[in-house]
């Protein structure tokens, strides 16, 4: 193949990921906020209100401190959204396979999850403020207290479906179009149940809500890490926050509700991506309103070390009794 | 570039306490329950200065808060809008002849919409916000 057959429809692909990514991320945003705001009793902002507060954002002052380094302060933003659009042009959507899907794994996705989150440490020190200093080393704690589970959660799926004779179980095309649920007998299920449960309870510590959001605690540390950051700056985490909620819950639609409706009921090709779509935003919409939306209306936040033990002790044993029932369901098979 | 139109649908608060009572703190809160829920017009309360575009004061400004209010105020990105909320940040009210106060509020940064009331209800706050908004549009249309 010639690099332009290979290159365009990568460049066109990213292109219009990136323009879904940052609408359906704000879009998402403003559908958690009205979910929160139903449950609390109240009619709550218009759906569309992420969209009116980025363009505020956009229009206001971006303010670099002077004890700041500018060139990091400034570029932490852009690379927190731009590794979170990354994140989305490795993961199927619908039944459309990922753009550079033949270029990165599950694995590399694992990686790419702590760009962003690094980039917010990032910025963080480089705003020279004490507030987003503690914000940023508390990030760091939650990066490595949450990724235990999440690695559980993750390599357990792909080394099931690699005992189920199935090739290259890393790769999320294969995972998306092989559901592990199928290769799994009763205890496999119930561990899978588990895992799932677990990558929900993840969800909300990589997206830093509530209650895994002791590094923006407005309370107490007056927004963390984001504390000297506005204008456009700030709109740039906004989107980065949108983009990195969208793919955090595709990746657990593509490993644990991976079905399409295209694969039971038969349509014409342009119908089925079309169905295929909003049934992805539909899975979509569930993760988001039960691991953000309903988690963080019914928590307060946790302290710092809680979130660590929480994360170490109770699901990383969760996570581990999870592997070894589908490692049972792997030795002795279906019974 | 038309800033009062985001500004309507969303405004973020931050507020500073100058040496109030915590009365007017009181219904600050009140005023973001769900019973009033300022949310739905994208009214929110930030924690930090830089995210903010509406400054809430409260307090009549005693001689230690007299230079936080100023980097407070200078940290607020533009274009900002200031809010004193209650009778002290107006006169000092019931401390307007006290050996401590540096203030009223006006005497140390512009202030745009007043709020009286010792402690003003949330109705009144609300109501504060609206006008703040109409002279943010009416300052608009004045200039060229």
């Amino acid at each position: 193949m010639s690099p332009a057959t290979t290159l365009l429809p990568a460049v066109a692909g990213t292109i219009a990921i990136s323009a879904f990514g940052i609408l359906a991320g704000l879009l998402f945003l403003g559908i958690d906020r009205k979910f929160a705001a139903h449950m609390q009793a109240r009619i709550g902002p218009p759906i569309r209100q992420p969209f009116i507060d980025t363009m505020k954002l956009l229009r206001k002052e971006s303010v670099v401190p002077d004890n700041a380094i500018p060139w990091l302060f400034n570029f932490a933003p852009i690379l927190a959204l731009a590794s979170s659009i990354t994140i989305l042009l490795y993961l199927p959507i619908g039944s459309l396979m990922p753009v550079l899907g033949a270029y990165g794994d599950l694995v590399l996705i694992m990686y790419l999850l702590t760009v962003p989150a690094l980039a917010m440490v990032a910025g963080g020190f480089a705003s020279g403020s004490p507030y987003a200093t503690v914000g940023a080393q508390r990030e760091m704690v939650t990066m490595m207290a949450y990724e235990f589970p999440l690695a559980i959660a993750i390599i357990a799926i792909a080394w099931r479906l690699s005992m189920a004779g199935i090739a290259y179980p890393f790769s999320l095309a294969t995972i998306a179009t092989n559901p592990f649920w199928g290769v799994m007998g009763p205890l496999g299920i119930i561990g899978g149940i588990i895992l799932l449960l677990i990558l929900a309870w993840v969800t909300p510590a990589e997206l830093s809500r509530v209650p895994f959001d002791s590094q923006e605690a407005e309370t107490e540390l007056a927004g963390g890490l984001l504390v000297e950051y506005s204008g456009r700056n700030l709109a740039l985490f906004y989107l980065a926050q949108g983009v990195r909620t969208i793919a955090m819950a595709a990746i657990a639609v593509a490993v644990f509700l991976p079905w399409n409706i295209s694969t039971f009921v038969a349509m014409s090709p342009a119908l089925a991506l079309a169905v295929d779509f909003l049934f992805f935003l539909a899975k979509v919409l569930l993760v988001v309103f039960v691991s953000v939306s309903l988690i963080r209306v019914s928590m307060a936040r946790f302290k710092i070390t809680q979130i660590v033990s929480v994360y170490w002790i109770w699901f990383g044993g969760l996570g581990i009794l999870g592997l070894l029932l589908i490692v049972l369901d792997a030795t002795f098979g279906v019974w | 570039m038309n800033i009062t139109k985001s500004f309507n649908r969303s405004l973020w608060a931050f507020h500073f306490n100058s040496g109030s009572c915590n009365g007017c703190e009181i219904e600050i809160v009140a005023t973001l329950t769900p019973r009033y829920d300022p949310e739905r017009f994208g009214i929110k309360l930030v924690g930090s200065p830089k995210h903010a575009d509406l400054l809430l004061v409260t307090g009549p400004v005693v001689k230690k808060m007299r230079p936080r209010l100023l980097r407070v105020y200078e940290q607020i990105p533009d274009p900002k809008v200031v809010m004193c909320v209650g009778a002290c940040g107006i006169s000092g009210g019931p401390f307007y002849d006290s050996y401590n106060l540096d203030g009223p509020i006006d005497d140390v940064i512009p202030v745009d919409v007043y709020v009286p009331g010792c402690p003003p209800r949330p109705e009144g706050i609300i109501f504060g916000v609206v006008r703040a908004l109409q002279k943010l549009e009416r300052l608009q249309g004045e200039l060229p």
